[in-house]
């Protein structure tokens, strides 16, 4: 069966809480969404073939893992290089994720993102510095921003009401 | 389950979980075990909340669309804040991070539309603009959390 944006909307928000921790899975999944277990599985790995889902698997939590330095280190490169520099600091293994956003000005004058998770500050400190001096950015405007409290922290929701999409 | 199973448990199927019908009982296969026991081993780690859920992270702005949000909150008021903020369905990550801008939160929904929407509404709601920073290139995709 071929997708549609209705379908796939219906299909991940079946699985929005995590597939149900019992034998057969998928047909619970189809008989949720009113399908055969089959063309969900197959559904499935087309979505994953596509790239729309980007990981299928277990979803972990960094801090009950131990690691509970979670960074965010951000700097603010000239557009004409934050490219290279993002590649790079991409490479490196000890980045998890690294993105760029706009700057608001003047609020927020960082461009570049580097998501750092380990299991102490001094540690991932250590790693910022690395990062920079590896991407050639040392000396640019940085910050390191440490998560403290987690208020919220869930998969993405694709059952809202007032979905237009669906 | 032991510990060295556990371990590839955690490690190994954070992504190209088995489409299979029964993918609890191919994974005890390869770790050596039973499918009642790494359900249960599941279960536990859901409990422990080491385990969010077994299932899909979405590739960003694919089916829908999303933003990273900041907002700059007077520490006194930072916890009410922060639960209506995270009251919004559409909310999905929300932390207090070390800085002026103490609270970062994603929003995820159907359009653009709709996260403007939450935008506004949380700004009425708490008298506080969001900064709004939405994603213009991955330059790292979450392929998981190396463990090993």
């Amino acid at each position: 069966m071929t997708g549609s944006p209705a379908r796939d909307r219906r299909l991940l928000a079946a699985i929005q809480d995590g597939l149900p921790l019992v034998p057969t899975p998928y047909a619970v999944v189809a008989e949720r969404v009113g399908e055969t277990e089959v063309a969900v599985r197959d559904r499935l790995r087309d979505l994953i073939e596509s790239g729309v889902i980007r990981r299928f698997g277990m979803v972990l939590r960094h801090h009950e893992l131990g690691y509970r330095a979670n960074a965010m280190a951000v700097w603010d490169v000239p557009d004409a290089r934050v490219d290279a520099v993002g590649e790079r600091m991409a490479s490196l293994p000890y980045v998890t994720l690294c993105y760029r956003r706009p700057r608001v000005w003047p609020a927020w004058p960082y461009n570049l993102f580097c998501m750092i998770h380990g299991r102490d500050r001094e540690t991932v400190r250590g790693q910022v510095a690395e990062a920079a001096k590896a991407a050639g950015i040392e000396g640019l405007r940085s910050e390191v921003l440490f998560s403290l409290r987690r208020f919220k922290q869930q998969g993405a929701r694709f059952d809202i009401a007032g979905d237009r999409a669906a | 389950m032991d510990a060295a199973a556990r371990a590839r448990l955690l490690n190994d199927y954070q992504r190209d979980f088995p489409l299979t019908s029964q993918p609890f009982l191919q994974i005890a296969a390869a770790l050596g075990t039973q499918e009642s026991q790494v359900l249960e081993e599941l279960r536990g780690l859901m409990v422990e909340g080491v385990l969010c859920r077994v299932g899909a992270v979405v590739r960003p702005n694919s089916i829908g669309a999303s933003t990273l949000a900041a907002m700059a909150v007077p520490p006194e008021r930072l916890e009410t804040v922060a639960a209506q903020v995270s009251a919004h369905a559409e909310v999905n990550h929300n932390y207090e991070r070390e800085h002026r801008l103490n609270l970062w939160f994603v929003v995820t929904a159907a359009d653009r539309a709709r996260i403007d929407a939450v935008l506004r509404a949380i700004e009425a709601e708490t008298g506080i603009a969001p900064l709004d920073l939405p994603l213009q290139r991955e330059y790292r995709i979450d392929l998981g959390f190396d463990l090993s």
